[in-house]
Parts: C-alpha cells; structure tokens; sequence
C-alpha cells in the first residue's frame, strides 16, 4: 500500500494489516518549513530588501569601525587644516575626489601631502568622515534606544488596553488624545530646554510621544486576536489573562511589532536630525547626523561637500530602514501586501 | 424511556437567558429562556438554523459569557452566577469546547505539542516534562494522529488534522462534557464522517457527555442519543432521537424534518415540503409552556397551540 496518506478512516486493525506504523511513518506533504524560516526566506527573494539589508549592514559596519580605524578623532580641531576638500586614494588618480579646490592641490599647498580626508574637514579643520561615521553611531543609537523605549511602553499600553477593553480601555483612549493633542515639539521642546541635553533626553524626548503609535497599533490587533477562537479555547482551559496575553496574544502581534519598529527607526532618525537641524541635537563636539548637516548647511553653498556627505548617509540609511520594513511587511503579512 | 431518568443528570440548564444589549433600546435575545438536561455519557443533539442561538447556548454554558438570568448546574455544582475558586476550577478542567473553524481555533504560533498541553500546563496536570510528552503522545494516537504531528504548526496540517488537535486538546482533560460547536460543519463531506465517527468512538471509550451542536439533522441524527431544536433563542422541541425524528410535534421541527432529502428517490419526488414562518404562524414563543408529550419528549407551545398540533397529526 503505497498511499498512506489516507489513513484516518481506518481502525486501529485495519493500519495494523496495510502494514502502517504511526510512529514511523512521516506526512512529507504538509511537513514545511517552520514560520520563521519561511519570513527569512520570503525576505531575500525580494531583491530591494536584500540590497536594503546590505546597505544597512554597511552602514553599521562603518559606524562602528570607521571612527576606530581613522587617524583622526571626531573632536580634534586643526587651525591649520580648515574647509579641506576630499581626497580619496585611487580615486585620486582619476582626477575626482584628488584634494584640489579650483586646480590648486590644497593638500600640497598646506605641506599635508601625506593625509586623507575622505570627506574633507570642517570649519575647524575636524575631519568629516571620521564625524559623519561617529554621527551615525550617535543617531542610530538614539533612534534605536528611543524605538526600544516606543516598543517597552506602547506593547504595554496598547495589550492592557485592548484586552481589558471597556472603561479601562476607554480612559486608556482619551489620554492618548490629550497626549496627542498638544503637539509633538512643544513637548520635546519644553522637556528638552528642562533637562540637560544629552542623549538620554533626546531619546526620551523621542519616546514621549513616538510610543502612541505603537499603542495603537498593538491595541488594534488584540482587538482583532481576543474574539478568536483559539483565545477562548485557552479560557474555556482556565487560562489566566496573563498567560493569554504573553502566550497567545503577543506572539501573534510580533509581525506587526517588527514591521512598525522598522518604520518607526528612520522617523526616529529624521526626527533627532529634525531636533538638531533646530538647535536642540546632542551638545558640541558631539555630533548626530542631525548636527552634522545643520554645521554643513551654513557652508553649503562654498563647500557643498559638507552638507552632501551626512545628507548621503542619513538618506540611504533611511532609505533602506524603510525598504527593509515593506519587505518585512510582505514577508510577515502577506494581506497587507495589497495597502 | 426509564432508562434515562436512572442516569446521573451531569448538567441541568434552567430557564437560561443569554441578552446581548445592543443600545439603550434595543437588545439582542440570543437564547430566551431555555430548559434541557444531559445525562451522564450522553450525546445532546442541539440543532437549529443559523442564528437561532445555538453558539450562545454552549458559550453561556461554559461560561465564556456571564448568562442574564438562570441557572446552570454541572457535576452538582451551580456554575450560573460568580463561582468560588474550585467551582472555576472543576469547570475549567471537566468542560471543554471543540470549535467549529479547526484553523481559527488553533494558535498558529504554536506547536501541536504545546496546543495540546496548553490544558494540563494550565492545571499543572504531570510532574515532568517526559510525562507531559507522553500524555500529549497518548492523546494524539486516540485521535489518530501520530508523535511526529507533534513539531508541526497548524498550517501543516490538513483540515481533518487539525479538528483532531482541537479535539485532542479537550481530550487530554479527561472532561465530563465536551461541547461540540458546529465541529464539522467546515469540514469536507468526506471528513466529516471520520470526525463524527471519532466523536462517538470517543464517547463509548471515555463515556463522557457531549452537546453536539449542528444545523446538519442528518449528522445529528447518526450520533445523537437526545435531541433539542432551538428556534429564535427557544427550545420548541426536544426529546430522543426517535421522539425528535419520528414524531415530531412543533411545526418547525416538521418544517425541517421535511426538508431533509430521501435517498429513495420514489419516495424523494413526492416528499412534502412543508414551510414554516414565524411571523405568519400566529405563534407567540414567549407565551408557551413546556408540554409533555411523553416522559422524554417535551413541545414549546400554549395549551390550545399543542392540542391544535397534536390533532392536525392525529
Ligand atoms: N456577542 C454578541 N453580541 C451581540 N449579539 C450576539 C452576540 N453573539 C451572538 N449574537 C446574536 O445572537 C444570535 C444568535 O447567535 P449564535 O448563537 O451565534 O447563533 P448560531 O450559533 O445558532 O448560528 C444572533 O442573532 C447573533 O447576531
Ligand atoms: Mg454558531
């Protein structure tokens, strides 16, 4: 008997006679791959977040060896050696990137032929590539750690919330509306000005009001999960709100935890650089993405190079944040492949 | 029959109401008062159309709901109003529900093995981790599954497989009474019969009590021992198998009866289709009265309704 398939009709004696052994015997149709195997491989069929997930990895590659690997460090100021265009090795030799302003070899002129630049320096002669590498650490760091804070209050919030549901949930509600009500940078400001700036205000900063969404997504799905059948199995089972909730209800909201977590990283980042592009980033010589373009910018239009380098970095890291999100969405959450 | 009235009365449902408030003025009365019991080792047959509060019944009785009004009594115990600790308890682990949707009902996140023992995780029913395996193993081959289904998730499973884990998780319990919630109505034909068949196999092995709730007669007629036809929230009829089938009093319960096809096609040509409309009918269900047409079987109805019904069929 070779399909064995079917066997669920028969008795216990009549599997004895075709010779079928439960224990033994393995359904090759449905055996699969386990869910998480299946999101990884769905990933990297999709060219955008393969190359996303490359770009990012690069990104944090650099950021956290390029500042260790650099002759210079992030606050050096060099009186000398102030507004110095790039200079790349090999790429010199092709005539771009080879330290000239207008044809004259700044590099030779100063007597410094033996010093890269990669990105040029500053207006205090501090070298740009090694701050463009020390400001992306800074500001994935806040955006991570401002992120991490948003999951950690708004998974918590929104879980109570709709799975107590009623007038928890109802008073739940109406201070998120008030939270959301004033706006955004009036309390960053306001908390900002009020605490020493430093990179836990600027992430609490984020936090304050970034958790909201998260809340509401969280809040959303347990909505949706709690009428379900297997939540009421698990409580005709006796099952305590709290094993349901970490149990049946948190699993089955990871995807959408994960896809809004790599959303909310590049908002995060945008925000910080948005913060500091005002005046309110992390105090000098540190320096974020944020502050880094804000100190270009004043000189943008005679040394372009110094906006341009952190501009590049911040828009590829937010690009493939995002990109990296779609994909995940689709890997995850296949229906809402079509929003 | 006396037979029946010997056996222990495992639950005792009386005038339940289950109301849903929609708004201030309007509200839903999913079941209105209802009366039935289930004996010991019992399959209760509970049919009725869609909508008629067959769900609400089996969920109020489990209490997934707080019932409006009424009393429940299972194992001896009153279950209807707040239950002290072990009250919960013995409900929690002698009562179970099997679903109608085997995929809905099963946590996709989670392996067969864990679905299975989520029930003796609760209660803390072993003492090691290899007799856990070895309950859940156990349990899988009664159901006719084998250890590997163990490590799959829901989705590798087939439509059948899966019911048999929903089943499985409320067998490993060893409940007195398993409420069978439309358990096969989303499954193939085909299927249907083998789950239907593992239920009653079930039941002569365990002997435990099933309220198996269906609007298929024909499947409600194969396994069940008693019979309730519940209409807009209301018992009309209930009574055995052959009370229900044979002599059946409430003109809804004819009106469905009739609509069952006859495999003798002679006999299929010529079968009368009776209608049966609430709204035309001229009944009152809220007005009627249990009536005993015999020991067993019981017609919701007022005096002059059910002389009038017993006359028609005279
Ligand atoms: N939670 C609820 N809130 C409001 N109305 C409900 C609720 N559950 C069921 N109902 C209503 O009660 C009636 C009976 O529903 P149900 O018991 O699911 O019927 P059945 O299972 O027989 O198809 C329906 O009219 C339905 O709309
Ligand atoms: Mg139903």
């Amino acid at each position: 008997m070779k399909d064995m398939q079917n066997v669920q009709h028969l008795t216990e004696e009549e599997r004895r006679l075709v010779g079928y052994n439960a224990d033994e015997f393995v359904d090759e149709n449905f055996s699969g791959h386990s869910y998480v195997k299946e999101i990884i491989l769905t990933l990297f069929a999709n060219k955008a977040t393969a190359i996303s997930l490359i770009c990012l990895l690069v990104i944090v590659l650099f950021a956290i060896f390029a500042p260790m690997l650099s002759p210079y460090t992030y606050k050096e100021i060099n009186s000398k050696t102030t507004n110095m265009p790039m200079r790349i090795p090999v790429l010199e030799d092709l005539g771009i990137f080879d330290g000239t302003r207008k044809g004259v070899d700044m590099y030779a002129k100063k007597g410094i032929e033996d010093q890269y630049h990669y990105f040029g320096t500053d207006n205090l002669g501090r070298d740009i590539w090694t701050r463009v590498w020390v400001g992306t650490r800074i500001s994935l760091l806040i955006a991570v750690l401002a992120v991490v804070l948003d999951v950690v209050i708004g998974v918590t919030y929104g879980m109570v919330a709709g799975f107590f549901g009623g007038k928890i949930d109802m008073i739940m509600q109406r201070l998120i509306e008030i939270l959301t009500g004033i706006p955004n940078l009036i309390i960053m400001m306001l908390l900002l000005l009020a605490m020493e700036p430093g990179i836990p205000t600027i992430c609490l900063a984020l936090a304050i009001t970034g958790w909201v969404n998260m809340s509401r997504i969280v809040r959303a799905q347990v909505l949706k999960l709690k009428s379900n059948e297997y939540v009421l199995a698990s409580r005709t089972l006796g099952a305590s709100p709290k094993r349901i909730l970490l149990k049946h209800l948190l699993p089955n909201t990871m995807g959408q935890i994960i896809i809004t977590f790599m959303f909310s990283v590049p908002h995060a980042i945008f925000f910080e650089a948005f913060l500091a592009f005002i005046g309110l980033g992390v105090p000098i010589p540190m320096a974020s993405l944020g502050t880094l373009i804000n100190d270009g910018y004043r000189s943008a239009m005679l040394y372009p190079y110094q906006v341009l380098c952190p501009a590049a970095v911040l828009s590829v890291l937010m690009l493939s944040f995002n990109l990296l999100g779609d994909g995940l969405r689709d890997a995850i959450d296949p229906q809402m492949r079509s929003m | 029959m006396q037979a029946n009235d010997q056996r222990e009365v495992l639950l005792k449902v009386e005038n339940l109401k289950q109301y849903f408030p929609i708004s201030r003025s309007y509200t839903v009365k999913a079941v209105d008062d209802i009366s039935f019991t289930i004996h010991r080792g019992e399959i209760y047959g509970l049919v009725g159309e869609s909508g008629s509060g067959k769900s609400t019944t089996g969920r109020s009785i489990i209490r997934l709901y707080d019932p409006t009004d009424g009393k429940i009594t299972f194992c001896g115990q009153d279950i209807s109003g707040k239950m002290p600790r072990d009250t919960v308890r013995m409900l929690r682990t002698k009562m179970h529900m099997i679903f109608q949707d085997p995929m809905a009902s099963l946590n996709p996140r989670e392996k067969v093995m864990d679905i299975i023992a989520e029930g003796i995780d609760i209660h803390q029913m072993y003492s090691s981790q290899e007799e856990r395996r070895e309950m859940v193993y156990a349990i899988l081959k009664k159901v006719g599954l084998s250890k590997e289904h163990a490590n799959r998730y829901p989705h590798q499973l087939s439509g059948g497989q899966r019911q048999r884990v929903g089943i499985a998780r409320a067998l490993i319990m060893k409940p007195d009474l398993i409420i069978a919630d439309e358990a096969i109505s989303a499954l193939d034909v085909s299927i249907q019969a083998q789950v239907v068949n593992l239920l009653k196999s079930i039941q002569v092995e365990t002997g435990c009590a099933i309220l198996f709730i269906a609007h298929d007669l024909s499947m409600v007629r194969y396994i069940s021992d008693t019979i309730g036809v519940l209409h807009l929230g209301h018992l009309v009829e209930s009574g055995t198998t052959a009370d229900v089938f044979e002599h059946a009093v409430h003109p809804y319960t004819r009106s469905l009866l009739s609509a069952i096809p006859r495999p003798n096609p002679l006999l299929e040509k010529d079968r009368p289709i009776m209608t049966y409309d609430y709204k035309t009918s001229g009944l009152d269900y809220s007005q009627g009265t249990y009536h005993d047409i015999t020991d067993t079987h019981k017609v919701l109805g007022t005096d002059a309704d059910v002389q009038r019904w017993l006359k028609e069929l005279a």
